[in-house]
């Protein structure tokens, strides 16, 4: 049986997860709404837009691992493997993808000027 | 929207209405063919269910099986799913076969059948055969071969193989009603988009794909922290069997390779329901996009089938040579070098889309570097046979037919990765060739090889050794005789996917790959043989002790079939294979003392019902039944939560229970007579090996 000073803990600790996936909850749908009201009331030029939506959309990833996968920036060994590999991969399917289809842009006549 | 109650579900969806309203005779015969193939999926089904009503096995099927999170049974039930499928899409490949024999200047299928005809094959061979069976095989050794009780989420397995089960059967229904898509296996847009393909064929096809995405993702996740996580203790990285190895690397490509094609599909339907325009002809569509994202899927891909396959190889051929694995760490490299590269090479699948000279040379140079573990690999492989004492048995012929087969395969390969070849043979059936001489003896025998393999393991006994032999020679000599003509024919100009032609020089040719079809049907028919024979003579070939090959991996360390908890206590593990290494320092079958209490997860009805709802789902999309998608989408939603509150969901095996069990095993351990491996396709194999002289190790 748990000790009055551990339930307590138990409980503080509970109430401290619960206010992190708020947090991140909160953090991810403003995140979310921000870029979407831009678009749709945005006084900003696209190229603005685009930009701020780049952004946030980092910011984005930051919040979903700091609140939902529980990454921080104090990491274990085996996180940081995962991480840079995931890195490489997504990298080589952005980098390529925009490789080809600028290619397919420029030689099928695609750009709009 | 709700004019219908069943959307755009009319009797012409039936397969032989056609033929009732327009009896010519090209209409009458598809007709015929089509109402057979409906007949027999539906005939299926209703002497399945009278079968399991006869013997009363309803509540055995729910309670033992269909809501089972045992990874064993999952494992059990994904591999009999590949083997259905595998049914249907061999019989279209022969009926492709002769119509294409019969095809000099017409045959006797519709241009429209004929698309449907390779259309299915393709896509049910890759999403509702390979990754089946791959997964099922997966699922049943891996656990077993790090020392674990089951995998790191069993509800979520028990899912992904609902979620692949809906995809099959959606495809099934798709003979009974409608169409299905003539877009090939890829299903390219703007032909797929609904400008051109108004009818359901790319909504079954679309929506199959996602259900089966979904559960391949879930998998490769549960896979990948299964086996980071639930390794027994000692049981380093670089000490794990290599069929484990193959099976993170395809888990990881899993997990990255399915998401770009869950993507691409969600917007051609998008594209396809709600008149977005990502890939159509007009208002900025761009289809180019679909068949970037669709091979950025597609080729790791291809190593998500071929990887587990070579797994299986390194273990058959190191235990049917008798010898450990030769070049161990080269081969693990060799994976995860594959895994990696096979993220830059997708491009070479559309070199002549229209993009740079610079490029496509950039993407061939990458492709040809794949060459190169994979030639490790078979260097390894030969290494390990040299000097060892290798017994002809079953797994052991495929391996080698395999790699006799798949040099030939990966050199054409080679061939193909220079995009100026690649400009003279694309879109024949030269690449047809290829890739099938790649995917039938790698994947398709290794997965083979692996169903012989590990079957005493699941079922407890051998299976026929004869009737083994003589289907892997038909699988093998069929083969050759089916697909080395096509390279042939590409060469002379045929294109791929062609209904019928002109050319007279064709038909020989023809002919001998549709007799090569031939005997590859015989080879499947062998195996339904040997598996009847087998369960017949079951009593004489039972292997309780567990170990009828002399293996080296843990799985071979526990009884056949074992206890659902697999291990009365969990291994510790010292050095690689690991089960040898016991067996030579007199650690194995050692009573576990002492016993614990093992807590083993509850059964669930999650998965069963997650899947049909989603196979309700996906029908209601296809035929625009709303209310359909809204009730069973709400089904989904409202399982989720409920599960969320379940709180009781693991039971406890007593340890008194696992003693008795194991004591049970002991005493037939004891009993055994141990046998030397020239005995071991006989009757005297109980699974208990003889310690091999040492002699007989180089």
């Amino acid at each position: 049986m748990p000790s009055g000073n551990e339930k307590a803990d138990l409980k503080a600790q509970e109430r401290r997860e619960f206010l992190s996936y708020v947090w991140g909850l909160g953090l991810a749908l403003a995140l979310t709404i921000v870029p979407f009201a831009m678009v749709k009331w945005g006084a900003m030029t696209p190229l603005a837009v685009l930009a701020v939506i780049g952004v946030l959309a980092l910011v984005q990833i930051v919040v979903h691992f700091r609140f939902f996968l529980h990454i921080s920036f104090r990491q274990k060994r085996e996180d940081l493997q995962l991480l840079i590999f995931s890195a490489l991969i997504l990298s080589i399917m952005l980098a390529g993808t925009l490789w080809i289809m600028a290619s397919l842009g420029l030689r099928m006549g695609m750009v709009q000027n | 929207m709700l004019a219908h109650p069943f959307g755009r579900l009319r009797l012409q969806a039936l397969p032989f209405w056609d033929m009732l309203q327009h009896p010519s005779k090209g209409v009458v015969i598809n007709g015929i063919i089509a109402t057979g193939a409906a007949l027999m999926v539906v005939l299926g089904g209703i002497v399945t269910v009278a079968l399991i009503s006869r013997y009363r096995l309803w509540r055995v099927l729910w309670s033992q099986w269909l809501t089972s999170p045992d990874h064993k049974k999952i494992g059990v039930m994904y591999v009999v799913l590949a083997f259905v499928m595998l049914i249907r899409a061999l019989l279209e490949a022969l009926l492709m076969r002769a119509q294409q024999a019969y095809g000099l200047g017409g045959g006797f299928l519709t241009p429209n059948h004929f698309a449907q005809l390779f259309s299915t094959h393709g896509t049910i061979m890759i999403f509702f055969m390979a990754m089946p069976f791959l997964t099922g095989i997966i699922n049943y050794v891996m656990p077993l071969q790090i020392g674990a009780r089951d995998v790191s989420f069993p509800v979520l397995n028990s899912i992904s193989l609902a979620l692949t089960a809906a995809g099959a059967a959606l495809v099934m229904i798709s003979l009974v009603l409608g169409t299905f898509s003539t877009g090939g296996w890829l299903g390219y847009p703007p032909y797929t988009e609904a400008s051109f393909s108004p009818g359901v064929g790319p909504d079954y096809w679309i929506w199959a794909l996602t259900l089966s995405s979904l559960g391949s993702t879930f998998t490769g996740i549960n896979f990948a922290v299964t086996i980071y996580k639930k390794r027994a203790p000692g049981m380093t990285l670089m000490r794990l069997p290599l069929f484990t190895w193959t099976a993170l690397c395809t888990s990881i490509l899993m997990i990255f390779a399915m998401p770009p094609l869950t993507v691409a599909t969600a917007q051609l339907a998008l594209d396809r329901y709600l008149g977005f325009h990502f890939f159509t002809n007009d208002l900025g569509g761009n289809m180019m996009h679909f068949a970037n994202m669709f091979w950025l899927f597609g080729h790791p891909e291809v190593y998500i089938l071929i990887l587990p396959a070579f797994g299986v190889y390194s273990e058959t051929i190191s235990t049917f040579s008798g010898k450990a694995l030769f070049g161990y760490r080269s081969l693990v490299v060799a994976t995860m070098a594959i895994g990696v590269l096979s993220f830059t090479v997708w491009l070479h699948h559309f070199f002549t889309m229209g993009q740079g000279a610079d490029l496509n040379a950039a993407f061939g140079v990458a492709t040809m570097l794949i060459g190169i573990p994979t030639g490790v690999k078979i260097y390894d492989w030969m290494w390990t046979m040299f000097r060892g004492r290798i017994r002809f048995s079953v797994p052991m012929i495929y391996a080698m037919g395999f790699m006799l087969l798949f040099v030939l395969g990966g050199l054409s390969g080679v061939l193909l990765a220079d995009p100026v070849i690649d400009y003279q043979v694309h879109n024949s059936v030269f690449l047809v060739a290829h890739f099938h001489n790649v995917a039938v003896p790698g994947l398709l025998f290794g997965m083979i090889a692996a169903y012989h393999f590990w079957f005493p393991k699941a079922f407890g006994f051998r299976l026929d050794e004869r009737g083994g032999k003589v289907s892997a020679v038909c699988w093998i000599l069929g083969f050759m005789l089916a697909f080395f003509p096509l390279y042939a024919l590409g060469l002379m100009g045929m294109p791929r996917r062609t209904v019928a032609y002109t050319e007279p020089a064709y038909v020989p040719l023809e002919t001998v790959a549709f007799f090569g079809a031939i005997l590859v049907v015989a080879a499947l028919c062998a195996l339904g043989v040997q598996l009847w024979v087998s369960i017949k003579h079951r009593h004489a070939n039972r292997v309780f002790v567990g170990d009828p090959w002399d293996g080296r991996s843990l799985e071979w360390s526990i009884s056949a079939p074992p206890p659902e908890y697999n291990f009365a206590a969990i291994p510790v593990v010292t050095d690689r294979d690991a089960f040898t290494v016991m067996k030579e320092s007199g650690a194995a079958y050692t009573a576990a003392v002492p016993f614990e209490d093992i807590e083993v997860p509850r059964n669930s009805a999650l998965g069963p019902v997650l899947g049909a709802a989603g196979f309700a789902i996906a029908f209601g999309l296809v035929w625009h039944i709303w209310w359909m998608v809204i009730i069973f989408g709400t089904i989904v939603i409202t399982a989720m939560i409920v599960r969320g509150f379940a709180r009781n969901t693991s039971r406890v095996v007593t340890a008194e229970e696992v003693r008795r069990q194991h004591q049970h095993w002991m005493d037939a351990v004891a009993r055994a007579e141990p046998i030397a491996r020239d005995k071991e396709t006989t009757s005297a194999n109980e699974g208990l090996a003889m310690p091999i002289d040492t002699g007989a190790e180089q």
